[in-house]
C-alpha cells in the first residue's frame, strides 16, 4: 500500500481514527519516567544562588560558608564559566551580537532578578540548597529599565552597555502602499497604543536535567527536557568546547515544553560543568519559582501608533504600527520573534498593504522563550483587535465584517503580502459552525434581556491560524549570515530479528501522542496491527532517527515527523519486498503487505510473515541473492524535506511556513458591573488542521491550548514591579486556571486537507491564541464602545476600569 | 535530625531516614523512589503530590515525612487493578483522552478516586470543584471532569 493510498483510502484500519494512547498506561499506573524520576548512583544536585536585584554589579563571592555546609561537593563561580565556556551560537547579528550570555551571570553584572550567579552542588537536594542559601554575594545595584517604551529612549539605563542602546534589533517591513491606502481610503482607524502582556505556559514539570559525565570516553549524557536535541547538542558542543559526537541527549517522559524548554541548553551547561569538575553525576530540578523566574516568558509586545485603513462598504486595506517586543535581557532564541510572527501577517484576512517597525528591546525582566503561539499570537491578537475595534466605532456587524474580510474558500492557495502561501481552509464555514455551538441568535437575546440588572452579557470571536513547519531560511531576515534554509525532520523504522517493529522519531513528545500517531500510520502501511508497532519513548540523540532541526516545536509534527515515518516506512518496505519476492520467486512490485505477512498480490497464499522476513535477513542471509542481502539491513531511515526556497531578503518576501491550520473561536461571557469579574457562559472552537491522523489528539490539542488562551488573557500575568521583581513567582500569585474556573467547551471542526503535505494533515499544536483574541473582543462587546480594550489581559480591576470608560480616547477615527 | 521512619505506602510497610524537615513527598520520592507523586510547585498549589494519608487526601508537600511515621500512605501506583491492569476510572481517564503529558496524572487520580469514593453527587459543577486543586497545563479539564463523571456511571 503506498503513503498516497494510506492517505486517501477509506479502508485504513488505524490512520484517522481515535486510537487509544500508546502512553497512557505506563502514565496511569506511575509508571511514566520524567527528568526528575530516574535514581541514579552516586548522584549530585544542583541549585543555583540567584541574583536578587534586577540589574547590579556583582562586587564580591564568598563561598566560605557553603564548604561547611554538610554535603557540599563544590560550585561553579562565574569566572570559571568565562573561562571554561563560549558563547552559544545565538541568532542575532549586530547590534545585538555584542551581548554576552552564559550559564551563569556574565562580565560581573547580574541583568534580571533571578539570573543565575553559583551553581552550588551537594551530596543531597538539602545539601545543596543550604549551601547556596550559605554563599554570600554582594552586589551594587545599578539603575535598571522595565518598561520597553522607556528601554528605547536615549536617557534609558542599558542592559548591555557595550551594544550602545537597549534594540536589538530593528527592521522595517514594507509590503504594499500603506501611506496610499491610508491616505485614500474611506475610513482610517487609530489607535495610540496596545499592549500584549507577558506570560507563558507554566509547564506543570519544572525542568530537571541529569548530566553523566564519563571520562573513559569523554562523553556526557544529558537526560532530561529538551525538545530540539540536535540545536541544544550544537549549543552545548559551542559552548563547552567539546566534540558534538561525544554529546548524548535524552529526554525519557516529558512533563511539558510549549516551546519554553528550548533552551534548555544554559542551564544544563552549569551542570554539565560542575559533572566534569566533580567527577560524577549531577542533577538539576529546577523550583517553580525558578521556572518563573526564568524558565522563560513568552513575548511581551507593545503596538504603537495603530493605523487600519477602510472602505465604506467595510472592506479592510491594511494597517500599519510600530512595535516593541520585549525580550527581557539576554535574547537567547530572539530576534527570531520579529520575523516569525511575519509568517502570519495577514492572519485571517485579505490585507493589501502592511507596514511595521519592529524592534526588539532589552529590560532588566526575565529573558522570553518561544511560548505556544510563539510571537504569531501578538500579531494575529492585534488584527483581530483592531478588526474589532474597527467594527464597533465604524458600526460593522462583527460577524458580517470578519466573514467580508476573510480569505475565501476558493482563494486558496492564497499568498499574502509577504509572499507566504495559505495553504486551505474555510474560515466563512468555521465561523458559521463557531456561532452555531454557541446559539449566537440567543446569546444575543439574552444579552438584551440581562441589559440592565448588573450583569452584562459579551459575545466574542477569535479568528486564529496556527502556521506550521517553519521554512528555517526566515532565519536570515533577521542575520543574513545565518546558515539556514528550509526544514527537515527524521524518522526511523525497523523489523527486528523476530519480525517485531519498532519506530523512532526525531520528534520529542512532551504531551502530543507521537507514540501513538506514529503507530497509526506504521501499522497501516505495514499491513501489522496498532499494538504490533513499538515506538520509542521521548528521543535519544544517539538513536540516529533525528536531523538538525529535529524536535517538537513550530506545529510542525504531522507534517515534518509523520513525513519522515512515511518515508523510511516506504524505504523499509521497498527491503521486505525484495527479501519477499527473492524468496517468494515473484518481482518486488507484486508484493503486497498485509495481514503481518508479505505476500504476492491476488494470491495469498504464497506469503511470508515479516518474522520470517526478518529471520532470513538477520540469520540466513545466504539464502538471499547476493545483491539483495547486500542491500537490505530492515533498518531505514529517512528525512521528510519541507519544500521551501530561500526568502528574498532584500523584499523580505517568500514562504516561511508549509501549513496554516485555522481555529475560530466564539464565546459568550457574563461581566458582573460590581466586581468586574468575567464569567464565561459558553465556548466554542472550531479547529480545521487538514486531514486528522488522531482526532482524539487533535480535540485534545485545542482544549489545551484553548485553556491557555483563556487562562493568559483572565488570570496569568508575568508582572514586574518598578523594582524589576517578578510578581508571579508562585501559583499562587500567577494563577493557572483550574477546572473550576472553566466551563465545558463545544468543538467542532472543519476538514481542508492541505495540498501541501504528505498526508494532507496540519501542524496544530500551538493554537494561535485565540481566546485571547475572543475574551477581549467578548469583554469589548458587554462594553460597546465605552470603554476600549487595548490590552490583552484583562482581570476584574482592568474591567472595572474599562467599565468607567479606560481607554476610550486612545481610539480614534480619524474619517 | 535524622531518624527513621516507617510508613506503609501502597500496602508495603517501608523504613528509611527522614529529617525533621523533609516533606512527605520528598520522603517518598527521594528515600522510596516512588514516582506517583510529582513536584510541580513549592507553595501546595499544583497537586501532583496528592495522596492519601490515613484515608485523607492531602498533598504530600504540604505533610512533613515524620508526620506519617507510622501510618499508611497510598499513592497512584496503588490505583491499578491486582493484575496490573488499569482500574476502571485508569481505564475512562484513557477512553476520554484525560491526560497528555501525564505529569498531573497520577495526583488527578488521586482526587478523582478520593472525590467518587466519597458519596458526593458527581455533576459537572461538584466534579470541576472537586479537581480545583490540581492544575494541569496540558488537557484543559475537559476531558478530564468528563472521565470522572463517566467512571461514576454519568454519561457526561
Amino acid at each position: 500500500m503506498t503513503t498516497e493510498q494510506i492517505a486517501r483510502t477509506a479502508t485504513r484500519r488505524f490512520t484517522g481514527k481515535p486510537m487509544p494512547r500508546k502512553e497512557d498506561d505506563r502514565l496511569l499506573k506511575a509508571q511514566g519516567e520524567f527528568g526528575d524520576d530516574t535514581p541514579v548512583a552516586h548522584l549530585g544536585y544542583l541549585a543555583f544562588v540567584r541574583s536578587p536585584y534586577a540589574h547590579a554589579r556583582i562586587t564580591a563571592i564568598d563561598v566560605s560558608a557553603a564548604e561547611r555546609v554538610d554535603g557540599y561537593l563544590g560550585c561553579l563561580l562565574p569566572e570559571e564559566v568565562e573561562t571554561l565556556t563560549d558563547p552559544y551560537m545565538e541568532l542575532q547579528g549586530p547590534p545585538g551580537d555584542a551581548e554576552v550570555d552564559r550559564c551563569l551571570a556574565s562580565g560581573g553584572t547580574v541583568r534580571f532578578s533571578g539570573e543565575p550567579v553559583v551553581a552550588v552542588a551537594g551530596d543531597s537536594r538539602e545539601a545543596a540548597r543550604d549551601a547556596a542559601a550559605a554563599v554570600v554575594v554582594e552586589y551594587e545595584p545599578l539603575p535598571h529599565v522595565v518598561d520597553a517604551r522607556e528601554a528605547v529612549r536615549e536617557d534609558a539605563p542599558l542592559v548591555h552597555p557595550q551594544i550602545g542602546s537597549n534594540i536589538a534589533f530593528d527592521t522595517l517591513y514594507d509590503w504594499g502602499d500603506i501611506e496610499f491606502a491610508l491616505e485614500k481610503a474611506d475610513h482610517v482607524v487609530e489607535v495610540d497604543e496596545l499592549h500584549f502582556h507577558r506570560f507563558s505556559s507554566t509547564p506543570l514539570e519544572c525542568s530537571a536535567i541529569t548530566v553523566e559525565y564519563d571520562a573513559g570516553v569523554d562523553t556526557f549524557t544529558f537526560t532530561g527536557g529538551f525538545a530540539t536535541p540536535q540545536l541544544a547538542t550544537f549549543n552545548l558542543a559551542v559552548a563547552l568546547r567539546h566534540p558534538a559526537n561525544k554529546l548524548r541527549v535524552l529526554s525519557k517522559d516529558f512533563g511539558g515544553s510549549f516551546g519554553v524548554k528550548l533552551n534548555t541548553h544554559i542551564p544544563a551547561t552549569a551542570a554539565a560543568l560542575l559533572s566534569r569538575k566533580l567527577g560524577r553525576p549531577v542533577r538539576w530540578t529546577e523550583t517553580r519559582s525558578e521556572q518563573h523566574l526564568m524558565g522563560g516568558h513568552g513575548n511581551e509586545r507593545w503596538f504603537r501608533n495603530v493605523k487600519m485603513a477602510l472602505q465604506a462598504d467595510g472592506t479592510v486595506l491594511g494597517l500599519t504600527y510600530d512595535a516593541l517586543d520585549d525580550v527581557g535581557a539576554y535574547t537567547r532564541y530572539e530576534p527570531l520573534g520579529g520575523v516569525i510572527w511575519t509568517q502570519v501577517a495577514n492572519a485571517c484576512y485579505q490585507l493589501k498593504h502592511l507596514k511595521v517597525r519592529y524592534r526588539s528591546v532589552y529590560t532588566n525582566k526575565g529573558p522570553v522563550h518561544p511560548n505556544r503561539g510563539y510571537s504569531r499570537m501578538q500579531h494575529l491578537w492585534l488584527v483581530e483587535r483592531m478588526m474589532d475595534i474597527a467594527a464597533h466605532r465604524l458600526g460593522f456587524d462583527p460577524v458580517e465584517f470578519r466573514l467580508h474580510n476573510y480569505v475565501q474558500p476558493d482563494q486558496y492557495p492564497y499568498t499574502t503580502v509577504n509572499g507566504c502561501v495559505y495553504d486551505s481552509g474555510d474560515l466563512p464555514l468555521s465561523l458559521r459552525k463557531a456561532l452555531d455551538l454557541i446559539d449566537y441568535p440567543g446569546a444575543r437575546r439574552l444579552q438584551k434581556e440581562v441589559a440592565g440588572t448588573g450583569k452584562r452579557i459579551g459575545i466574542g470571536i477569535g479568528s486564529t491560524l496556527d502556521s506550521g513547519t517553519n521554512n528555517f531560511g526566515q532565519a536570515r531576515l533577521v542575520n543574513a549570515h545565518l546558515p539556514f534554509g528550509g526544514n527537515t525532520e527524521g524518522g526511523l523504522v525497523k523489523l527486528g530479528a523476530d519480525g517485531s517493529v519498532y519506530a523512532t522519531t526525531g520528534g520529542v513528545a512532551f504531551g502530543q501522542g507521537h507514540e501513538t500517531t506514529v503507530a497509526q500510520v506504521v501499522a497501516d502501511m505495514l499491513g501489522v496491527g496498532y499494538d504490533d508497532v513499538h515506538v520509542q519513548r521521548g528521543s535519544d540523540s544517539a538513536l540516529s532517527a533525528q536531523t538538525g532541526f529535529s524536535g517538537s516545536y513550530a506545529s510542525q509534527f504531522a507534517v515534518t515527523g509523520i513525513g519522515a515515518i512515511l518515508n523510511a516506512t516506504k524505504r523499509l518496505i521497498r527491503e521486505i519486498s525484495l527479501v519477499a519476492a527473492a524468496t517468494l520467486g515473484c518481482t518486488p512490485e507484486e508484493i503486497e503487505l498485509a495481514d503481518g505477512t508479505a505476500r504476492v498480490a491476488g494470491d495469498p497464499g504464497r506469503a511470508l510473515p515479516l518474522a520470517a522476513v526478518a529471520g532470513i535477513v538477520h540469520f540466513s542471509p545466504a539464502d538471499l541473492p547476493a545483491d539483495v542481502a547486500e542491500e537490505v539491513g530492515l533498518v531505514a531511515r529517512s528525512v521528510y524535506r519541507a519544500p521551501f526556497e530561500l526568502p528574498d531578503l532584500e523584499r523580505k518576501y517568500g514562504n516561511l511556513t508549509l501549513t496554516y491550520a485555522t481555529q475560530i473561536h466564539a464565546c459568550v461571557v457574563e461581566i458582573d458591573e460590581e466586581t468586574g469579574h468575567t464569567k464565561l457562559l459558553r465556548y466554542a472552537m472550531v479547529d480545521d488542521c487538514g486531514t486528522p491522523i488522531n482526532p482524539m489528539v487533535i480535540e485534545g490539542q485545542v482544549h489545551g491550548a484553548t485553556v491557555h488562551g483563556i487562562s493568559a488573557a483572565l488570570f496569568e500575568h508575568f508582572a514586574y514591579d518598578g523594582d524589576g521583581q517578578l510578581a508571579a513567582g508562585n501559583f499562587y500569585d500567577y494563577h493557572a486556571a483550574t477546572a473550576l474556573d472553566l466551563p465545558s467547551f463545544a468543538y467542532g471542526n472543519v476538514v481542508s486537507p492541505s495540498p501541501f503535505t504528505p498526508i494532507g494533515a496540519k501542524g496544530m499544536g500551538e493554537g494561535g491564541g485565540a481566546p485571547l483574541h475572543a475574551l477581549s473582543a467578548a469583554i469589548q462587546d458587554a462594553l460597546g464602545d465605552h470603554g476600549m480594550v487595548l490590552e490583552s489581559f484583562n482581570p476584574p480591576e482592568r474591567v472595572l476600569a474599562l467599565l468607567r470608560g479606560l481607554d476610550a480616547e486612545k481610539v480614534k477615527v480619524l474619517r | 535530625m535524622t531518624r527513621d521512619i516507617t510508613v506503609t505506602v501502597d500496602g508495603k510497610p517501608e523504613t528509611a531516614a527522614a529529617q525533621d524537615r523533609t516533606l512527605l513527598v520528598h520522603w517518598l520520592r527521594d528515600a522510596l523512589d516512588k514516582r506517583g507523586p510529582k513536584i510541580g510547585c513549592d507553595t501546595g498549589n499544583c497537586g501532583a503530590c496528592t495522596v492519601r494519608w490515613d484515608g485523607t487526601l492531602v498533598k504530600s508537600c504540604m505533610v512533613l515525612a515524620v508526620q506519617a511515621d507510622g501510618g499508611t500512605v497510598e499513592t497512584a501506583a496503588s490505583l491499578s487493578e491486582e493484575d496490573g491492569s488499569l482500574n476502571p476510572l485508569q481505564q475512562s481517564f484513557k477512553d476520554h483522552h484525560a491526560l497528555q503529558c501525564g505529569y498531573c496524572t497520577s495526583g488527578m487520580l488521586m482526587t478523582a478516586t478520593d472525590f467518587l469514593g466519597s458519596g458526593e453527587e458527581v455533576t459537572e459543577e461538584t466534579t470541576r470543584r472537586a479537581l480545583k486543586g490540581n492544575i494541569c497545563r496540558c488537557t484543559g479539564y475537559h476531558n478530564i471532569v468528563c472521565a470522572v463523571r463517566a467512571a461514576a456511571g454519568e454519561r457526561p
